[in-house]
């Protein structure tokens, strides 16, 4: 089997007291596409947070693309080809569309010593993008006045223009009406054919099994177990599911 | 509700259909044009109270009045943009002028004398910032204390006397005009300009607007956050350094006591020019508004005989009135 494009190693990360992961083990291959759920406090969303460069682990080792990485910020994370959405979308509201999706990489034109914004070249890329994801959202927009969907819309833009290898998603569904759902889906689909990787946390399952390949079950920091979703019968599959999220194994295993 | 519009304008029409729209748009959420009827009331009003309001001696007084809160009050308004606060300004400016009478009188050339004192701006700036950005402090105790420490500073290192410059070319840059327009004032429309033109050009003004609006946000973006917010505290420090210069050539005389309180003014110009206090909007343009009717406000107050004890009230309503202003707004952006 080729090497995974990203292998976990007794990942673990503890905030004081609380230990939110505990020896976590996770392979990724390429333009696979791993569901993450659990129960509210699980880990899910540290665990991506330190896939994104966000945290460090307290312990554990991360390799990607067969090379050992260590990320000390955010930039390192994306440099090496990963793009996340976060929960909370991690915009900044009194900017417009077009600077939050360039923020951190502005494109810019140098002018001797000097570079300056491209303020145009943004704004097209912007107005481009936002077609892609089926929306005429116009770059101009203050971000603060968008609606929770529209802001959402903005963070996968800002993820989707840069053509990432292995893309982390937090509830990306969490604020977005169910055709822009279904826009997103499709977009996730088109980027596993383009072979990027996705991890994807989700509270909605449909969701889950409508574009993973594997479900991966996070329980009290832990992985509690794996679910293939087109294994079996869709209703087994969400028993199984929810008797790993909850530890009641028992009835399920049967 | 205020946007950053210098973030987001372009020339109008310069952008495809809907350009010349969104332009008008921009400008009727522009709460600088409501300060400037404010600023043409009071004007129309003045001229009438006194017919030397609107001579050309008088409009030049006020320029020249304003020009040293002027330059320093660029470098607060993008310190504020970024979320933060800069109250070491007044000492910042002391203690540069004190540095460069005191290289002037030991006959260093001017440029040397100069840039030094400008040195003197960008240390307190890195201090500012270092101590804010790594230190983790408020931004308003941070300052505050390096105002009492660097007014102290330029007390002890100078034994508490002024410094008399002499310099004819010094002096000259105070005092002297080209074509009836004052050079300070000349400095002073050429800061505003200067800043306004790369606030929305250039990364160091969208991350002012990107990091007073979100640190968190602009830290995962991968803005390195604390650099930047150095940066700012340094063009702060630097601009107030530049005016301590413009104060000493203008009175002849560096003090250790210059420019003492001179933050009031400056705060107010910039908060009347519709920055807001918490950070992620304001327009460098808008400050200056807020300065111009600051200035005639004082100038109003001279002109009508009212005596100076009362102007300074009357400057603390104004300040209470522009923050009470930018509460209010706040509060409808956050309801819309
Ligand atoms: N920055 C932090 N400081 C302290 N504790 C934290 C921090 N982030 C997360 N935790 C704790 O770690 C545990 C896991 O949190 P995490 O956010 O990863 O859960 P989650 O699975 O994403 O939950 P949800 O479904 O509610 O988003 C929780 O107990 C949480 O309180
Ligand atoms: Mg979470």
């Amino acid at each position: 089997m080729a090497t995974p494009l990203l292998e976990l190693r007794g990942i673990s990360k503890s905030f004081g007291p609380v230990t939110a992961l505990d020896r976590v083990d996770l392979d990724i291959g390429a333009a696979e596409a791993i569901g993450l759920i659990g129960d509210n406090g699980a880990g899910k969303s540290t665990l991506v947070k330190i896939l994104s460069g966000l945290y460090p682990p307290t312990a554990g080792t991360m390799r990607f693309d067969g090379r050992e990485v260590r990320f000390g910020s955010p930039s390192d994370a994306r440099n090496a080809g990963i793009e996340m959405i976060y929960q909370d979308l991690a915009l900044c509201g009194d900017l417009d569309v077009a600077a939050n999706v360039f923020l951190g990489r502005e494109r810019r034109r140098r002018y001797g010593p000097f570079t300056f914004l491209d303020r145009p070249g943004m704004e097209k890329a912007a107005r481009q993008v936002m077609r892609e994801l089926g929306t005429d959202l116009e770059p101009g927009r203050i971000v603060g006045a968008l609606s929770g969907g529209q802001r959402q819309l903005v963070a996968v833009a800002r993820a989707l223009q840069f053509e990432p290898r292995l893309m982390l998603l937090d509830e990306p569904t969490a604020a977005l009406s169910t055709e822009k759902i279904r826009v997103l889906m499709g977009l996730i689909e088109q980027l596993k054919a383009r072979g990027v990787s996705i991890l994807m946390i989700s509270h909605r399952f449909t969701d889950i099994l409508h574009v993973c390949d594997r479900v991966v079950v996070v329980r009290q920091g832990q992985i509690a177990g794996e679910v293939a979703p087109h294994a079996q019968a869709p209703d087994k599959t969400m028993a199984l599911m929810h008797a790993l999220m909850t530890g009641d194994t028992l009835g399920a295993v049967a | 509700m205020t946007l950053p519009a210098d973030a987001t304008t372009r020339e109008a029409g310069s952008t495809a259909p809907g350009g010349f729209r969104r332009f008008i748009v921009e400008r009727s959420r522009d709460s600088s044009l409501g300060l400037l009827a404010i600023l043409l009331l009071l004007a129309v009003i003045l001229s009438f109270v006194s017919p030397y309001f609107l001579t050309a001696t008088n409009l030049l007084n006020i320029g020249r009045g304003i020009a040293i809160v002027g330059i320093v009050a660029v470098g607060e308004t993008i310190v504020i943009i970024a979320g933060g606060f800069d109250l070491s300004v007044g000492s910042t400016m002391a203690a540069a002028g004190m540095a460069a009478a005191w290289l002037i009188g030991l006959g260093i050339p001017l440029p040397v004398a100069f840039a030094a004192a400008i040195a003197i701006g960008i240390a307190v700036g890195l201090a500012n910032g270092a101590i804010i950005s790594y230190g983790r402090i408020n931004p308003l105790i941070a300052t505050l204390a390096t105002l009492a420490i660097v007014r102290g500073l330029s007390y002890v290192i100078s034994g508490g006397r002024e410094l008399v410059v002499s310099d004819p070319a010094f002096q000259a840059f105070g005092v002297g005009s080209v074509a009836g327009i004052p050079y300070i004032v000349i400095l002073l429309v050429a800061t505003f300009a200067l800043f306004a033109w790369l606030m929305p050009r250039t990364r160091f003004g969208r991350y002012a607007y990107a990091i007073g609006s979100s640190a968190k946000a602009a830290q995962r973006a991968g803005v390195p956050v604390k650099q930047w917010r150095i940066a700012y505290y340094v063009t702060s420090g630097a601009l107030a350094a530049l005016a301590g210069l413009v104060f000493v050539a203008r009175t002849g005389n560096a003090q250790p006591s210059a420019a003492l309180g001179i933050e009031l003014d400056v705060i107010t110009a910039v908060i009347l020019g519709g920055t807001s206090l918490s950070g992620g909007r304001g327009r460098i343009w808008g400050t200056f508004v807020g300065l111009l009717l600051l200035g005639v406000v004082n100038n109003g107050l001279i002109l009508a005989g009212v005596p100076a004890f009362w102007q300074q009230v009357v400057k603390g309503v104004i300040l209470l009135l522009a923050v009470l202003y930018d509460e209010i707004r706040r509060n409808r952006a956050e309801e819309a």
